[in-house]
């Protein structure tokens, strides 16, 4: 995969292909998986993303910690729509699929479990809200978009809340959707590179806290505003906003970010919201079952 | 290298990709290097997966992948119940095996018919694991390959034998990796190939005087 998002935008524009095309291109040559096959499967991918989020809208998934469930259904039934019916579908869609993910469903990791609710979210939701929908073969186009921007921020920064906090993992999944939305938009190159840039540095420092260490809360709230950054990002980057630092050298901010972040925020349920007395109270209260079992 | 579908990826039952699906995948990898499912495993968890496994499912994941189930399975949920309908005894136990050993360590003790075999393994992240030991023999499995893996009593022409025998049946070498006990003693070969190693490279492996035993291990999707 590319280790830039400027040499992803030179060699599609040396070419004369069309980023989605570089990327596939790229996976292929690389893979040797024939083109043709790597959209179908990221076709398939794009049904398990849906199927996800129906389910947890659905409202009856439950975690085995019990902390997550039915939040995404209670949002989508009852919120008053502030800013309309798009921002709290999109918001609902990405609580949705971190709740079905909480309680053992089928998600796709993109670009982890504890980020997955964040690109479905943006995905289908301007799908749905586009005049006559965006076309599954422009979504599979969108998704190569996100996906070569993940695969630069995994070699130049990381993806692992381990290793970089929250801004690794919701971050990215923000930044690969903002990318792709801007793709969706038409926007110039120029404009995507400005949406990754734009996201990114919006994300900077967020560390990774979860209670009890399990991808729960604030996993779920987080990817829902992750939706929002990304879509925020888009909207300025295609109204011709710029800014002054490029995707890349974001990118790199947000390694040196995670590599400067203390451990204590770095996924161990060490610091921050998992280490307040209201987080080891909730953990206290946890229902434990023993693992062990034998055949008769 | 990374790939498209590490990053639009993997498809897997939540909640974590370490703690679930890389868990999932060292089960798988035990029960492949076992051959069979097990009769009886002993699993013992170190740090983060002994801390926080419960909660992400690791002892359903690990369990699961012991009677062959894959990270995107469905029912991995259910894996105890399936589990004991495979005829899968099992028990966990929590180890601290030091601040070198990486956090998310399992070690597997399997009883297959009357052999005994320990395998330890680590979920690296993302859903990557790698196995690095094999009954005390230091190993590099991914799963990422088809794996063949043998060991042998150390004697002169082995390596040869076993190469040509994988070329003999059109299976291209990727890497190859021997450990040995001491001179004479028992050498553990690790084969990755580009294609599975098939039943009939295995059984022509298997006919030599020198072989202990040797396992097939598929690449894990």
């Amino acid at each position: 995969m590319h280790k830039s998002i400027e040499s992803l935008i030179r060699d599609a524009e040396e070419s004369g292909r069309s980023l989605p095309q570089v990327v596939l291109d790229r996976e292929s040559s690389e893979t040797g998986v024939p083109p043709e096959q790597i959209r179908a499967r990221i076709a398939q991918t794009l049904q398990i993303m849906r199927r996800a989020i129906d389910e947890g809208l659905e409202g009856k998934v439950r975690s085995a910690s019990g902390m997550t469930g039915g939040r995404a259904k209670k949002l989508w039934d009852g919120g008053p729509r502030i800013l309309g019916n798009r921002v709290t579908a999109t918001l609902a869609r990405a609580i949705s699929t971190l709740e079905v993910n909480a309680a053992m469903g089928l998600i796709v990791a993109a670009p982890t479990a504890g980020a997955a609710g964040v690109l479905p979210a943006i995905l289908i939701s301007v799908d749905e809200f586009a005049e006559g929908g965006m076309g599954e073969e422009r979504l599979v186009d969108a998704m190569l978009v996100a996906g070569g921007v993940g695969g630069v921020v995994a070699q130049r920064a990381s993806l692992a809340g381990a290793e970089g906090g929250c801004q690794a993992e919701t971050g990215t999944a923000a930044a690969m959707g903002a990318a792709a939305v801007t793709w969706l938009h038409g926007g110039s190159h120029e404009q995507i590179s400005t949406a990754i840039a734009l996201c990114l540095q919006g994300m900077l420092g967020l560390i990774c806290d979860p209670i009890g260490g399990l991808v729960e809360i604030p996993c779920i709230y987080r990817n829902a505003s992750a939706a929002m950054q990304a879509i925020a990002a888009s909207e300025m980057a295609l109204a011709g906003l710029d800014f002054p630092v490029s995707a890349d050298e974001v990118i790199d901010v947000m390694g040196e970010v995670g590599r400067r972040m203390p451990s204590a925020y770095r996924e161990t349920a060490m610091g921050g919201l998992a280490a307040t007395p209201s987080a080891k109270r909730l953990v206290q209260i946890r229902p434990t079952t023993r693992p062990s079992g034998a055949s008769r | 290298m990374v790939s498209l579908f590490d990053i639009l990826g993997p498809t897997m039952v939540g909640p974590s990709s370490s703690h679930t699906a890389g868990a999932c995948r060292l089960g798988l990898i035990a029960r492949a290097i076992a051959g069979v499912t097990p009769r009886r495993v002993r699993i013992q968890l170190h740090g983060s997966f002994a801390a926080t496994g419960e909660g992400h499912g690791t002892h359903r994941a690990i369990v699961g992948g012991l009677i062959g189930l894959a990270p995107d399975d469905l029912r991995l949920r259910e894996a105890y119940d399936e589990a004991r309908a495979a005829g899968l005894e099992w028990e966990f136990e929590d180890v601290e095996l030091g601040e070198d050993a990486h956090p998310n360590t399992a070690i597997f003790h399997v009883e297959v018919g009357d052999e005994q075999l320990v395998v330890r393994g680590a979920s690296l992240g993302g859903g990557r694991v790698e196995v690095s030991e094999i009954d005390g023999f230091p190993v590099a499995l991914t799963g990422a390959y088809p794996t063949l893996v043998l060991l042998a009593h150390d004697e002169p022409g082995t390596i040869a034998c076993v190469a040509t025998i994988m070329a003999g049946h059109h299976v291209n070498l990727a890497t190859m990796r021997v450990d040995r006990t001491g001179r004479h003693q028992d050498a553990l070969m690790t084969i990755e190939a580009d294609e599975p190693v098939n039943d009939a490279a295995l059984g022509a492996i298997r006919s030599f005087p020198w072989l202990r035993w040797a396992r097939s291990v598929p690449k894990i999707s």
